[in-house]
């Protein structure tokens, strides 16, 4: 007996030691990197700030026993700045803030981790982001083919969509309807001219200045709505549509609304310009990115109008028998990848892995105010909603358009070349609209059509 | 002491006793050996850039062979910038950025030096201190301050236009002002230094010609055309100099405040480079707009340091002096022919 309990004893205290082995083996190990440092290159964002300025960093080095260098760079020198560093191949900085059109030039450049082996952690859940929003960051290298396959080159810290918000107290308080076309739309930024009692306000805000990011977020979403696109792949080349007739209609358009509803200092507006005139009650409507809005509104103290705003997805085309469902966004997704010249990878995967994984994001979501989680389990939860859910029909907007959100763009590497020639072209259109009462969009457009072919000729689609 | 009787006692052959020791004749080498060592460090990259403009280097492709000549260019980088409309008016719109600004900030400089320089009292001194307070400011920085004070609704000076009445200034976003706009915060960043040079010029003038004229009853518009400016008028070259040089290389201003737009208005040869370079990451495309614009600084610099030369020597009086030498020579000259 006293042997079979003996025996009993040495099994049971075995079992448990496995046990504990097997936990203590299932457990991550934070700390497998310590003492290591590494460089992370930040644009100045929320997103940055959620990781920066709320003592996250620290909590993060502590836990892991890494050192974190890092610099933090405006928005407009911000790539120019990293794309010198990774052409350096030194390997610095390690980890980088990134967008998904940035990946098309940094990828196919070879200056990217591909990160399908890292995020099959069982840990990272990374099947718990958006696909449409991680997909966004896989692409396969090949100009004109769409993103969604391909290596996974960056994960995402956020996205945003592109609709317009306005300003609803005084909407409501005005009895002003919302737009739902693109004729309503201009008429109501005309008269919205010196509507808050001030000769420089104006109706509507949006981007202006000389550079590819005038293109991507109203205008592209509605370009995109119009039914037209930016280039298409023909006998193995990509060939500019810009001279189509949609295109055409469209930039038309988008010229006389910057001329007769927004600011006469439109061509020097960048997101910010654009974002704190909505927030300040100089322009009534802002047609940007959706937490461009947020961010004015979200905390009560963001902005002199803080609070004060309501959300709609965008407007249709007159006469065009499109509806609200059929309203499409460009998509943006900050994200941050790796340097494929690390020699830090490991420890640099963790800091990828925590400041994007659920926990953090949770975080991110609400206290660092950086609406649009690109999580489901963060956006779906209460404490997100219960924040995020206050903005008027924000949440809503969202849902509406995210079935025909995605990057509206061919992907291809000479992105920002073609863009900002576009945006120049847009710029002058709009100049000699403002001066002489109108322009010659069709002979623009396809002054730059042509421009852009040559730009693109060398690149192969297959 | 070592005679050089090589040449003047009919050719005798140099000897070991006329022959300097080694560390005298290495001397002069060694004065300009960091000199050297300094040329070569500009030259390096200089050349560096020569070669990478006849280059396919980009971003997607930064190894290009060297020796193998795979991406070789040779002249079609060059061919295509001459061919490019963009590069003409990058040309043109770099030599009128450089001239406005130049300019005004000569004659204003030498203007408010003139006053300055003319009195000395209090509020004289806190000016020349105050005066140089944009010097001490970047030059990006000064553009984001001028930026937000142009900005409508919200700056200063446009809310002071407003109380005149005038709404819906466009500045930098209009292609009518832009360049207006550009050049005026440059005037605001360097002017002061052009009024630092001159008024140091001012006070180191000699006292005894003004004094002189003084005597003579000589006007205060005679003074200054004909004592003061001639004087000054290396200090102003100086200035000139300077300043022509920045001008025409000036990036900072121009991409802080409008990025070279609207359209290409203010595109000039750096910004141009620059967005090509750095946003479309075509490098070896980029290197013949930097290769042409230190043509043309070089160029333009190298006229001003001849004509500072020549007046300094007006300045001084040593031309008068050299002229009397010369005239002097030729009339010996001729006397001995004549006695010949």
């Amino acid at each position: 007996m006293k042997k079979l309990f003996a025996l009993l004893l040495v099994v049971t205290l075995m079992a448990t030691l496995f046990v504990g082995v097997g936990s203590a083996e299932g457990e991550f190990d934070w700390k497998a990197y310590a003492g290591t440092k590494i460089q992370v290159m930040f644009n100045q964002h929320n997103y940055q700030k959620a990781i920066t300025d709320y003592g996250k960093l620290e909590a993060f080095q502590e836990l892991t026993g890494i050192e974190v260098e890092y610099s933090v760079t405006p928005e407009e020198n911000y790539f120019d700045k990293l794309s010198v560093a990774l052409s350096s191949k030194g390997g610095d900085p390690d980890i980088f803030m990134t967008g998904a059109y940035q990946v098309w030039d940094y990828a196919s450049a070879g200056y990217m981790e591909p990160l399908d082996e890292y995020i099959t952690d069982p840990d990272y859940n990374f099947a718990d982001f958006y696909p449409g929003v991680a997909g966004t960051l896989a692409w396969d290298c090949i100009p004109g083919h769409a993103v969604g396959s391909g290596h996974q080159w960056a994960l995402p810290m956020g996205y945003e969509l592109n609709d317009i918000a306005y300003n609803k107290k005084y909407f409501d308080e005005n009895n002003i309807a919302v737009p739902k076309t693109t004729g309503e739309l201009l008429e109501l930024s005309k008269s919205l001219k010196g509507w808050h009692g001030g000769e420089n306000d104006y109706g509507i805000a949006v981007r202006g200045t000389r550079n590819w990011a005038t293109i991507h977020p109203g205008y592209m979403s509605l370009f995109a709505t119009w039914g037209a696109k930016d280039f298409e792949v023909e006998d193995g080349k990509l060939v500019c549509k810009l001279d189509s007739p949609e295109a055409i209609a469209m930039t038309d358009y988008w010229v006389k609304l910057i001329v007769e509803g927004s600011s006469p200092q439109w061509a020097t507006f960048t997101w910010y310009e654009a974002g704190a005139n909505f927030g300040a009650g100089v322009a009534a409507i802002l047609y940007d990115a959706t937490c461009n809005a947020y961010f004015q509104s979200y905390p009560a103290d963001a902005s002199a109008e803080a609070g004060n705003f309501g959300w709609i997805p965008g407007v249709v085309p007159d006469d065009s028998g499109l509806t609200e469902n059929d309203i499409k966004s460009n998509v943006w997704v900050w994200s941050m990848g790796m340097n494929a010249n690390s020699d830090n990878k490991g420890a640099a995967w963790l800091f990828l892995k925590y400041f994007t994984g659920p926990e953090f994001m949770l975080f991110s979501g609400t206290e660092g105010a950086c609406a649009d989680s690109p999580r489901a389990s963060v956006a779906e939860s209460e404490e997100y909603k219960a924040i995020v859910g206050q903005q008027f029909n924000y949440l809503e907007s969202l849902d509406a358009l995210l079935p025909n959100a995605t990057i509206q763009f061919t992907p291809q590497p000479y992105f920002f070349e073609t863009t900002t020639e576009w945006a120049a072209t847009l710029q002058d259109l709009v100049q000699a609209y403002r001066d002489t009462g109108s322009c010659d969009t069709e002979g623009a457009m396809k002054a730059l059509k042509a421009k852009l072919d040559i730009a693109v000729e060398d690149l192969v689609c297959e | 002491m070592i005679q050089n009787n090589s040449t003047n006692n009919g050719g005798t052959a140099p000897t070991d006793l006329n022959v300097a020791p080694l560390s005298r004749r290495i001397r002069p080498y060694l004065i300009v050996a960091p000199a050297l060592l300094i040329t070569i460090g500009i030259l390096i990259p200089f050349g560096m850039a020569i070669y990478f403009s006849m280059t396919g280097y980009t971003f997607r492709n930064p190894d290009p062979t060297f020796l193998g000549f795979k991406d070789f260019a040779f002249l079609k980088n060059w061919i295509r910038m001459f061919q490019d409309a963009q590069f003409w008016n990058a040309v043109w719109v770099t030599l009128r950025y450089a001239f406005w600004s130049t300019i005004i900030e000569l004659l204003l400089g030498l203007g408010i030096a003139m006053l300055l320089g003319n009195t000395d009292n209090r509020f004289s001194r806190i000016l020349r201190v105050a005066l140089i307070f944009p010097l001490m400011v970047a030059p990006v920085i000064g553009t984001l301050i001028w930026q937000l004070m142009l900005r409508s609704g919200v700056g200063i000076i446009d809310k002071f236009l407003n109380t005149l009445g005038i709404y819906g200034m466009q500045w930098g976003a209009s292609s009518k002002t832009a360049m207006l706009t550009v050049v005026m915060i440059d005037v605001w960043v360097n002017c002061p230094f052009v009024i630092i040079l001159v008024l140091a010029g001012i006070q180191s003038l000699p006292k005894s010609p003004f004094e002189s004229a003084k005597i003579d009853g000589g006007s205060a518009w005679f003074n200054f055309k004909t004592l003061t400016l001639p004087m000054l008028k290396p200090t102003i070259l100086i200035a000139l100099l300077f300043r022509l040089m920045a001008a025409l290389q000036e990036f900072g201003i121009i991409f802080a405040l409008t990025k070279g737009g609207p359209g290409d208005t203010l595109m000039s040869l750096s910004v141009t480079a620059y967005t090509r370079a750095f946003l479309y990451q075509k490098f070896s495309g980029a290197l013949p707009f930097i290769l042409v614009l230190w043509f043309i600084v070089n160029t333009v610099a190298k006229r001003i340091v001849t004509a500072w030369r020549k007046s300094q020597y007006q300045a001084t009086g040593k031309e008068l002096e050299e002229v009397a030498k010369k005239e002097g020579l030729i009339k010996r000259l001729v006397k001995g022919g004549k006695a010949k």
